[in-house]
């Protein structure tokens, strides 16, 4: 994926390269992200991602796996009817369900106010950078073009 | 899903379809007709890399969550799941909750990051950071490895139901359509790429979802609409008392039954964003927002669909009874027909025969979609990494790059086929649950590590990787699964020494392990910190996304 060497195939012998070399080039594209990973909104980016990533999903592995427990080694209260023949064992499952569904609401919800606004700000600070050096250079998106490839 | 014999398939085929054949014949070959249409449509309009590998990454939201519904939800699940529910109560609601719960993995840890840094395969993003040809390699061969098992178990499956819905029997007609669901993929796989392949999903998913909802209306109605009434019948000729309804079964009888369950539930939520032809469908959509909608549709439809499954288990017990399942097949793969049959007005009658005919039509839909799905990622997988990367070092041209994937596609298709046919006696809940145990081993370590560890290295990858592949399979091989018992595939032979019919609870923790100490145990590469920036912008921003 990274543009030392020849990448996927096509654009390579076609590709005018303002670089003076592969390894210049190369060194040119990786302080850019380097100096976008350590900019604010990357930073702020992997601080609310990296957070709620990791604690939801300690939340539902832990639910997920008491339940699992329970139901191998806890046969006696799953079997305590609760509404008519339905039992602890029906519900707790029917709760996997509905966790499933919450989590992936709250995760959706989460990233649409908190995360999307912060990538839309760190991918225009990526691409301010890129313009920088670049000067009026053509920059694409795509990375076997940005900066030196093509 | 148990193994299929062949007398017990001639017994079954007395109970099965026999006078409707022609009816369900009918319906499936309009379905294979639809489909082959797309696929020529799809094919006109695929030209590049991209096209194929990724459908041009070119679908909403809606449409990937559709096809990851039509990937995900196997014949092992349409089938397999209800006939556990409908023989053996409870314990069978596990594999449907664990099934979903999964997609957490998915939404919360994998597939926005990989949309936004790979382009067509698992290896892209591992490829990333770490030496090439070593990485993609090793994910090549673990892809390979994962589909070719997940694709015996759905053609082994495939064989025998076919048949025994169509009431033929005898060796040869189960190989004849083994050979015929080969051939059907290998054209929508070479023909149609992946936007023929998304849209034989789409239609697949749409087709099993009505499918499963009328039945499940149907069964409701009966109960009058209410769970406790359903619940209890389905109590009562499960003729276990209330045992049936709890939780113990299958797998509470002793301490290594339940151990095993345990495993399985560990490589069920652990296996799916491990699966290539999951992984995949990722790249089907044009930003990781989208990959983020595809996966709650995903979530939404796959849910749905299993809390049908419930419905339709139980319903089966209630309705068609325990024993006549187990005549017909004794895994009870057959409940949903059986019971389509008695909703429709019962055997002979007309409503029984078309809503059989449409629900078996829609079972065979169901395995070639999913068959499908699987050729179609490991070829990329072959194509992509291990040919254009690997043997020709990235010189290959896109032309000679789709040429390895149709290659491939043929070649994968040809193992499987004779595979299959060689190995009719094969578990297939235990092919199914051993893929999901050798992704979350050694696909799901390597992928979460290189995504949030910024010391993680081409060692560490590769270690992961082949440990977990070769720990999984090792067990597997000396597991009841292949010798010890009288359901293993070798019966008379006993070389098990590993308790366990599921490697999971084993074999997971080694390749996390086994990455971790092959990281740690290993100097830090070239450029590390730069890369780890460049790859970190990338999966969290979207910045130079394909």
């Amino acid at each position: 994926m990274l543009n030392t060497s020849p990448p996927q195939g096509s654009s390579q012998a076609d590709a005018p390269c303002d670089c003076r070399s592969a390894a210049e080039c190369e060194a040119d594209r990786l302080t850019r992200y380097q100096a976008v990973a350590n900019g604010e909104a990357v930073t702020l980016l992997r601080r609310r991602y990296r957070r709620f990533a990791a604690w939801m999903t300690v939340l539902f592995l832990a639910v997920y796996l008491s339940y699992v427990l329970l139901s191998g080694y806890a046969h006696r209260l799953m079997a305590v009817r609760v509404v008519g023949t339905v039992n602890v064992a029906f519900v707790a499952g029917l709760l996997q369900f509905a966790m499933t569904f919450l989590i992936a609401w709250l995760y959706t919800r989460y990233a649409a106010t908190r995360l999307d606004p912060v990538a839309e700000r760190a991918r225009a600070e990526f691409d301010d950078t890129q313009d920088h050096q670049a000067g009026a250079r053509q920059g694409g998106r795509d990375p076997e073009g940005s900066t030196c490839a093509r | 899903m148990r193994t299929v014999t062949l007398d017990q398939m001639s017994l079954a085929a007395g109970a099965g379809a026999g006078a409707h054949r022609s009816l369900i014949i009918g319906i499936f070959l309009a379905f294979v007709l639809v489909t082959l249409g797309i696929t020529l449509w799809a094919g006109r309009r695929t030209s590049g890399t991209a096209d194929f590998f990724a459908g041009g990454r070119s679908f909403t939201g809606f449409q990937n969550g559709l096809a990851i519904s039509g990937d995900y939800m196997s014949a092992a699940s349409f089938l397999g799941v209800t006939g556990t529910i409908a023989l053996f109560g409870y314990d069978g609601f596990l594999y449907s909750i664990g099934f979903l719960v999964a997609w957490l993995v998915a939404l919360l840890l994998v597939a926005e990051p990989l949309r936004n840094s790979g382009r067509f395969t698992m290896a892209d993003v591992l490829a990333f950071r770490m030496r090439r040809r070593p990485v993609r390699t090793a994910a090549g061969i673990s892809t390979i490895v994962v589909s070719i098992v997940y694709l015996l178990a759905q053609m082994v499956g495939a064989g025998s139901l076919v048949a025994l819905l169509l009431g033929v029997s005898g060796g040869t007609a189960k190989q004849v359509i083994i050979l015929g669901v080969g051939a059907l993929m290998i054209l929508y796989v070479t023909v149609g790429g992946m936007k023929g392949t998304t849209w034989v999903q789409i239609v697949k998913a749409a087709l099993l979802m009505a499918g499963t909802a009328l039945l499940t209306v149907l069964v409701l109605h009966r109960f009058g609409w209410n769970i406790s009434t359903l619940l209890g019948a389905a109590g009562h000729a499960g003729g276990k008392g209330s045992a049936f309804l709890e939780p113990g079964l299958k797998y509470g009888a002793t301490s290594v039954s339940k151990l095993d369950f345990l495993s399985l539930g560990v490589a069920l939520v652990l296996g799916t964003a491990g699966l290539p032809h999951i992984l995949v469908r990722f790249y089907t959509v044009p930003t990781a927002k989208a990959a983020r909608h595809s996966v709650n549709w995903a979530i939404v439809i796959i849910g749905a669909f299993y809390l049908m499954t419930v419905v339709l288990g139980f319903g089966a017990t209630a309705l068609v009874g325990p024993k006549a399942i187990k005549a017909s097949n004794p895994a009870g793969t057959t409940a949903v027909p059986m019971l389509a049959e008695r909703l429709g007005g019962g055997a002979g009658s007309t409503g029984g025969a078309v809503l059989l005919s449409v629900i078996s039509a829609v079972a065979f839909a169901t395995i070639l979609a999913v068959v499908a799905g699987l050729t179609l990622a490991s070829s990329s997988s072959f194509a992509h990494d291990l040919y254009a990367q690997v043997i020709r070092k990235g010189r290959a041209t896109e032309k000679q790059e789709l040429r390895a994937a149709r290659l491939a596609a043929f070649g994968i298709g040809a193992v499987s086929v004779v595979l299959s046919m060689f190995a009719d006696k094969l578990n297939t809940a235990a092919l199914v649950a051993l893929a999901f145990a050798i992704a979350a081993s050694a696909n799901l370590p390597t992928i979460l590590y290189s995504l949030f560890w910024k010391r993680f290295n081409t060692r560490g990858a590769l270690c992961s990787i082949y440990g977990g592949l070769l720990t999984s399979v090792v067990l597997v091989v000396f597991s009841p699964v292949l010798s010890g018992k009288p359901t293993s595939l070798l019966p008379h032979a006993d070389f098990a020494w590993f308790p366990l019919e599921n490697p999971g609870l084993v074999s997971i923790p080694v390749g996390f392990l086994l990455g971790w100490a092959g990281t740690l145990l290993s100097r830090g590469e070239a450029d590390q910190a730069a890369k780890y920036a460049e790859l970190e912008v990338r999966s969290l921003t979207g910045a130079g996304a394909h």
